[in-house]
């Protein structure tokens, strides 16, 4: 109690000395264009990756900023997936209005059933959520007439983006999903820079003392819910327009547990730890499935296990050490 | 309809049998434990492999069913899980959809992705009238078996001194330590015993709900639902839920199989909702 407290002038010193760009930042966009040249071959893997990096995070937002573990996102990302097939299929062909009309989607679903996963424990967190995301894949199923049922959604054509078509080797559906990437990236940048992040790790950390300083737990926790929801919905939207198809599978439990992996790999609560776990984990299943197509979930469950045992703080200090200063703004207290 | 709630009853029988280990880990020792299906499914694969292979007769197969796993969950608590208590949710998680993940696939790579069939001995198989009723002779046999394995468990936990000891360990570990009770052997052994019945319900249920290697993930939501809806205090609670659960969900298949499973979803989701302690869960 001696010292005094540090006033606001240092506290929006602190704000601004996070909000400086790294040096790894623009190295990893360097990086990023530096690959799409680099592989021609590979990118509709590319493509893969630059979604599955927006959907891990996507639940990053809720799960390493407000702690909210979910055993069921893949419900937003299949929302989305299927917002944008039907768009494209029924209303216009063009990419960035179907993209709109998924995040849109996701993000009014996010809303809606937030309210299911501001009360209970994590095990009752858990069921709500897988339960919201079994029950959208039921609704799928049944509406066949919208959806295509167990067949999947066909016939979606996407006419060009910005003037460019798609082609069949995925340079554009490449050049398209790294830049939607990037751009939802810099807008998560600058939510996760703002006082709004630190109020949701207050939460995390102890929702009740949080409430008793004054954040509006409820409010906060249904916002960052509402936005991970609708970033989710656009990663499904992605994902349905650069591969043209959509099945229900988009819903599976294994989708929401593979993201979960990825994030984990990449390290939670940090805004790249799910493009990090992105892409060790698409280069990790694509290696493993050319050795074995068929089991190499296996390996992944074996991975899953070995990393809980040894320690996800364990391992991401010895990376953390190996990167050393040059990391980019850790935003974990 | 009398039928179906009888067949109803079997169900949700065998899904309790299949679910009460889980309920006594998540209570005991607040470990979300994904992979309880997994035994099951080696229950059940034991039993199919050893009428099949073996040409062992269906009822001397059933301890085997419930051994086989019990063992291994002995095994597996010692080595994986006792590191992870106490560990936050997102590792038991994790770690616990690993173990499925190895599980689903190391049976079809051992033992092919194709449905294992069990033939029932003749005395178990056709229907029989009862009070103008007719009746599956097996799902009779299930509600029987399972119904006397509900009465022992009732006794043990409420009767004997292992049962005092595991209830006091459950209502507060801390204390149940202070007094002398060597909590963690109580734990290990009823997580082996509730592996062991795990693997003997898979081993009953083999018939009716179908044994592949994803069974681990199609049973694990089932089982969350009875012990999160019933809630971990009592034995009486899941039990109540899993027959809730397994009447609604022959009925509702019977009924209105366009819904398929959208309304015991959304059941759960609301009972969660409204009760997140589980619906016959003490208030604290």
């Amino acid at each position: 109690m001696s010292a005094p407290p540090p006033g606001l002038a240092a506290v929006e010193a602190g704000f601004a000395a996070r909000a400086r760009l790294r040096l790894v930042e623009p190295a990893l966009a360097l990086v990023a264009v530096a690959c799409f040249f680099a592989f021609p071959d590979r990118h509709l893997l590319m493509a893969e990756i630059a979604v599955l990096a927006l959907f891990a995070l996507s639940l990053d937002l809720i799960l390493g900023y407000a702690g909210i573990v979910s055993l069921g996102h893949a419900a937003f990302l299949g929302l989305g997936a299927y917002a944008a097939g039907i768009v494209a299929v029924r209303v216009t062909p063009d990419p960035l209005l179907g993209l709109a009309a998924a995040g849109i989607v996701g993000g009014l679903a996010g809303l809606a059933t937030s309210p299911l996963v501001l009360r209970g424990a994590d095990l009752t967190r858990l069921m709500v959520t897988l339960g919201v995301a079994l029950v959208m894949g039921e609704i799928a199923n049944r509406e066949s007439w919208l959806t295509g049922g167990a067949d999947g959604l066909q016939g979606i054509a996407m006419g060009p983006v910005l003037g460019f078509e798609f082609d069949i080797v995925g340079r554009v559906a490449n050049a398209y999903a790294l830049a939607v990437l990037v751009v939802l990236a810099l807008l998560a940048r600058l939510v996760v820079l703002s006082p709004f992040r630190a109020s949701l790790v207050a939460i995390r950390d102890n929702p009740l003392r949080a409430r008793a300083v004054g954040i509006p737990v409820n409010r906060r926790l249904v916002a960052i819910y509402g936005l991970s929801a609708a970033y989710a919905g656009v990663a499904g939207g992605l994902l349905c327009q650069t591969t043209q198809f959509v099945s229900l599978d988009v819903f599976g439990f294994e989708r929401s547990a593979d993201v979960l992996l990825v994030l984990v790999i990449g390290g939670t609560g940090w805004l790249y730890g799910g493009l990090v776990g992105a892409v060790l984990f698409k280069l990790l299943v694509d290696a493993l499935s050319s050795l074995t197509p068929q089991y190499w979930h296996f390996w992944i469950g074996l991975i899953l296990v070995v990393l809980v045992l040894v320690g996800r703080d364990r391992m991401r200090d010895g990376a953390r050490r190996l990167v050393g200063r040059l990391g980019p703004p850790r935003t974990a207290p | 309809m009398l039928t179906i709630l009888f067949d109803g009853i079997a169900y949700g029988m065998l899904l309790f049998v299949l679910a009460c280990g889980l309920s006594v880990t998540l209570g005991l020792m607040n470990f979300v434990n994904l992979a309880h299906g997994a035994f099951a499914m080696a229950g059940g694969y034991a039993t199919a492999l050893l009428m099949n292979r073996a040409g062992l007769p269906f009822l001397l197969t059933l301890p085997f069913a419930f051994g086989l796993p019990a063992l291994a969950g002995l095994v597996l608590e010692r080595i994986l899980y006792r590191p992870l208590y106490g560990r936050p949710h997102l590792d038991q998680v994790l770690f616990s959809i690993g173990l499925v993940f190895m599980a689903v696939s190391g049976t079809d790579w051992a033992l092919g992705s194709g449905q294992q069939f069990i033939r029932l001995p003749a005395w178990l198989q056709g229907r029989a009238e009862v009070l103008g009723v007719p009746v599956g002779l097996y799902r009779s046999f299930i509600i029987v078996v399972c119904g006397v394995l509900v009465v022992a468990l009732q006794l043990v936990l409420s009767r004997t001194r292992f049962g005092s000891r595991l209830r006091a360990s459950v209502d507060d570990p801390r204390v149940a330590r202070g007094l002398g009770i060597d909590v963690g052997r109580i734990f290990a052994l009823t997580f082996a015993v509730g592996s062991g019945l795990a693997g003997l319900g898979g081993a009953l249920g083999a018939e009716i709900l179908g044994l592949d290697p994803t069974f681990p993930l199609k049973i694990m939501i089932y089982v969350l639902i009875v012990v999160t809806v019933g809630g971990t205090s009592s034995i009486a609670g899941p039990f109540l839920a899993a027959l809730l659960l397994g009447v609604a969900d022959v009925a509702g298949k019977y009924y209105v199989p366009s819904l398929g499973a959208f309304v015991i979803y959304a059941v759960m989701i609301a009972i969660l909702v409204l009760r997140p302690q589980g619906l016959f869960a003490r208030a604290r």
